[in-house]
């Protein structure tokens, strides 16, 4: 019914949609921020060897470097499709 | 090149009385059209009316507008640009403010690219108002270019003016984010600089209606100090159009709002006002009058 779309359309709050996506992007440009920049090039050589293995795409490998004071850690994060191996 | 720390040694040799510290506050934002230029004027003559010696530095080189804003367009002779190049001595390019008493402008260059500012030529005109004044404010161009890097790199304080927007805050966001990283301070292991956010254009009742980030909503996602909430108000177009800052329309609910962030920034305690849906009187309520 057309009145009631009416009432629920406005039940939906933009500014919430607008923080959350802000959120979302926000700690993700911020954690990119202090990366070196050879972190993409890196990044995409890991998904090409990957890749020769097992089938994945780009956002299913997560390369991270964090600074936990004198020392770096690189963080490696791959998740593996369901079924497995190419063979 | 005299560098910073040498001139505040010098500082320290005299009383305090005789010369407190400048500070150097840069007004910032990323995105364009949000107000900084506006919170220029208004905090730099609020600094001013509350008996400090304020100097307020347009940094948009090629694009100026302080003058405007500021009522004095027809008095610019020398500039910013005219003094780094040793074309002007700085008693030449600064203007002496008609209205208010201890306020200061150095305006931009019309006609040059936004190159003509150099880090040294910067710091040099820098350490020579510091000689005079106690509040620099730097009012900085948009983006994220030399004009804008200039305008930062040697700020104590940055007060970032953000709108309640996804666009804007994000380039806040940014703005913070090189604050931390490409300035003077950052890059000589210095204290950071502080850093306040400022929201402007603020509409309560569109908040009030979910049609709105809140000023807790920005305050999450920036997660810095609110410096004040400046309403969105007719008063703003209205003191553009006439060339006088906005807080000396102390009618005003954007030139109070502005008058309470500059006690704040003195380091007063003023309780926010202007972030609350504004009270209809009965007859409004009743008929839905406009």
């Amino acid at each position: 019914m057309a009145f009631l779309d009416y009432f629920r359309t406005k039940q939906k709050n933009s500014a919430n949609l607008a923080k959350e996506r802000l959120q979302i992007i926000v700690a993700h440009e911020r954690s990119t921020r202090e990366q070196p920049d050879y972190l993409p090039a890196l990044q995409k050589d890991l998904i090409e060897v990957i890749s020769k293995y097992v089938a994945i795409s780009q956002d299913q490998v997560c390369v991270n470097l964090e600074k936990e004071g004198e020392y770096s850690v690189l963080e490696l994060n791959i998740t593996f499709p369901e079924e497995q191996a190419v063979s | 090149m005299s560098s910073p720390p040498l001139a505040n040694l010098q500082n320290a040799n005299k009383t305090k009385e005789e010369l407190p510290l400048t500070e150097i506050i840069v007004i910032t934002s990323g995105k364009g059209g949000v107000g900084k230029t506006t919170t220029s004027a208004a905090l730099g003559t609020g600094l001013a009316q509350k008996g400090h010696k304020t100097v307020i530095i347009d940094f948009d080189v090629g694009l100026r507008n302080l003058d405007l804003i500021m009522g004095c367009e027809r008095r610019v002779v020398y500039d910013f640009v005219n003094v780094i190049n040793g074309e002007a001595n700085l008693n030449q390019a600064l203007i002496k403010d008609k209205r208010t008493d201890n306020l200061f402008i150095l305006p931009a260059s019309q006609t040059r690219d936004k190159d003509a500012l150099t880090q040294e030529g910067v710091q040099r005109v820098l350490e020579e108002l510091k000689k005079d004044f106690e509040y620099i404010v730097c009012d900085s161009p948009a983006g994220i270019e030399k004009g804008a890097f200039m305008a930062m790199y040697f700020a104590d304080r940055a007060i970032i003016v953000t709108n309640p927007e996804v666009s804007s805050v994000r380039d806040s966001d940014r703005i913070l984010g090189l604050l931390q990283s490409k300035t003077y301070r950052a890059e000589n292991n210095q204290p950071p600089i502080q850093e306040h956010l400022l929201l402007t254009r603020y509409n309560p009742d569109r908040v009030d209606l979910g049609e709105m980030l809140s000023v807790e909503d920005v305050e999450d996602i920036l997660a810095i100090k609110l410096l004040g909430v400046i309403p969105e108000s007719k008063s703003v177009l209205k003191a553009s159009n006439q060339g006088a800052p906005v807080i000396l329309d102390d009618e005003s609910d954007a030139g109070q709002a502005y008058d309470d962030a500059t006690r704040r920034l003195l380091g007063e305690e003023v309780e926010q006002r202007f972030i609350e849906k504004a009270k209809q009187g009965i007859f409004k309520r009743m008929f839905g009058v406009r």
